[in-house]
């Protein structure tokens, strides 16, 4: 359930719903962490649900002393009218037997806030790709049918890879294909729903494998970014002769959250050296 | 995936859905599922309230004081509760993998259970004392049981729990840093000053003292949590008498007892539960 922060009720008419799904190596998360953290996008409110592990911290992207003092939990809003953007941040795994109604309370949601379509930022475990997918790019997209009559070839114009689907009885029989989108969380759920409900959603993706995901986040948010154009990437000479948009490029405007310290514990005791 | 040192070890994924929860179920699973989940629903009992209302209404309250966790609940009974000045209103009964609540009234530390008190001299003011794991399924309706009991004006909520000092995410390596040691959270609406320094990013608070703190946030709800980081997990006077700043609070300040008493009291809690702590039983 949405509750603004205060009081009145934000408008999201026309708006586009960006959100992570949690999946392997976290990457969607990271990848709307740079988003809220380059737009400086105000809180307005929260999604209150039975269906995510509770958590507390500070304000994960305070920039002062002043504004780091303040309560973030679980599932939050952020909102930038001016770009007609609205973000849901979910910090949090789901808790068990939790997806679906998850996913039942998210859609209803977006169909009363009128939200003009979803793109669901997630990732899907790299060992698991087939030969097809191993090829190219490792970023995927996948549009609901809704959403691919409404914006007709401007993903070839990006030259984006679709989703392949894979066989759904490999070896024995090649012509029955399903989508398979292994450690991607809610994301087949999410998208299936979606498509039997008409809601225009788009699903971007990354193969990756757990570890240190901060490249994976970067190549995600710049593929959203070539779509969405939220800032503008001032590339230098040496980075358009490798295309390579997995590796962040070092004069990337994407701002870091200064939660990321310490994403892999704390110090080492002196008394190791 | 490969080590260092070359065993392969499975690395647990943090994407939640595993595979095998997509295939279909059958009727049976769902009966067991069915039949799981009423055994985990939680239940709350309330007395019939002060001044004569009727059991289901809910209780007026101005200070919500809420301890989780073994050490968290014997401060409150070394230095707070007592049988002359509180009465036991309330009780959570709950079941899962890693604990059963007692049913017994009068409870040992060493006991789980979840039991609210009012001070007889102002009912308004409401003690919880958590000593059984919530699990994380459970939360949500703890929540919902125990906050739908009880008015939202005027209300101010403390928590205070304990957590290893291992989570506790420095600079330096957890190994230097005296504990134990206090850090608080506060919700938005809470402006009383504090007893300790806030926790810092990227710090985070899990389970059921962070599930009562993110109602008081979206509900706007004034609410402190005070998180004691400490390496002994069992009851431990060190860890205990770490929560001591904590009396000079504007919430708990009116509320402490004597303290030469509080002493005594604290060293039978701990000698209680030495007997389970024996090999040699």
């Amino acid at each position: 359930m949405f509750v603004p922060c205060d009081g009145g009720g934000p408008d999201f008419e026309g708006f586009t719903l960006l959100m992570p799904a949690v999946s392997v190596g976290n990457v969607g998360q990271l990848a709307v962490d740079l988003v809220i953290s380059t737009l400086c996008m105000p809180k307005v409110g929260y999604f209150y649900t039975d269906c995510l592990v509770p958590m507390v911290g500070n304000n994960p992207y305070a920039t002062t002393k002043e504004n780091s003092v303040e309560l973030s939990i679980n599932a939050e809003v952020y909102s930038l009218p001016s770009k007609k953007l609205v973000v849901l941040q979910i910090r949090s795994p789901f808790i068990k037997n939790k997806y679906r109604p998850f996913c039942q309370t998210l859609l209803s949601w977006v169909e009363s806030s009128k939200c003009a379509r979803v793109i669901l930022l997630s990732s899907s475990h790299a060992y698991q790709r087939d030969d097809e997918q191993l090829l190219g790019t490792p970023l995927r997209y996948l549009l609901t049918p809704a959403l691919e009559k409404a914006i007709e070839g401007h993903m070839q114009e990006l030259k984006w890879k679709e989703m392949e689907k894979v066989a759904a009885y490999p070896g024995i029989s090649d012509t029955e294909k399903v989508l398979h989108i292994p450690g991607g969380g809610i994301t087949k759920l999410l998208f299936t729903e979606s498509c039997s409900k008409g809601i225009h959603m788009a699903v971007l993706l990354k193969f990756c494998s757990e570890g240190d995901n901060i490249p994976d986040a970067f190549g995600l948010v710049n593929y959203l970014n070539e779509w969405l154009q939220l800032i503008e990437i001032t590339r230098n000479s040496s980075t358009d002769a490798s295309p390579e948009r997995e590796i962040p490029d070092p004069s990337s405007q994407w701002k870091i959250p200064s939660s990321w310290r310490l994403l892999f514990g704390s110090g080492l005791p002196p008394a190791l050296f | 995936m490969a080590t260092f040192f070359g065993e392969v070890v499975v690395a647990p994924s943090r994407a939640g859905v595993d595979d095998e929860e997509e295939t279909e179920e059958t009727a049976e699973d769902r009966e067991i599922r069915r039949e799981l989940q009423e055994k985990r629903e939680i239940a709350a009992f309330w007395t019939p309230g002060a001044a004569g209302r009727p059991a289901e209404e809910p209780l007026p309250c101005s200070r919500f004081i809420v301890a989780v966790g073994h050490n968290a609940v014997a401060f409150l009974s070394s230095f707070i509760l007592d049988s002359l000045c509180w009465k036991v209103v309330g009780a959570v009964k709950l079941w899962n993998e890693w604990c059963q609540t007692t049913n017994a009234t009068s409870v040992l530390p060493t006991d789980s259970f979840c039991l609210f008190y009012q001070l007889i001299s102002d009912p308004t003011v409401l003690l919880c004392q958590c000593s059984c794991y919530v699990a994380e399924d459970q939360q949500f309706q703890w929540l919902e049981k125990v906050f739908g009991h009880i008015r939202k004006e005027g209300l101010q909520v403390t928590i205070l729990s304990t957590c290893p000092v291992a989570e506790y995410k420095t600079q330096e390596s957890t190994l230097t840093l005296p504990s134990p040691f206090l850090k608080a959270l506060k919700t938005k609406e809470f402006k009383e000053e504090l007893c300790c320094p806030l926790l810092e990013q990227p710090n985070i608070v899990r389970d059921l003292p962070a599930a009562v703190l993110s109602y008081c946030q979206v509900w706007q709800i004034p609410a402190v949590l005070y998180q004691c980081y400490t390496d002994i997990i069992k009851l431990d006077t060190v860890t205990i008498e770490a929560f001591k700043p904590l009396l000079s609070s504007k919430s708990l300040k009116n509320l402490v007892k004597d303290v030469s008493e509080s002493t005594k009291i604290l060293k039978k809690l701990l000698t209680t539960g030495e007997t389970h702590n024996n090999i040699y039983i």
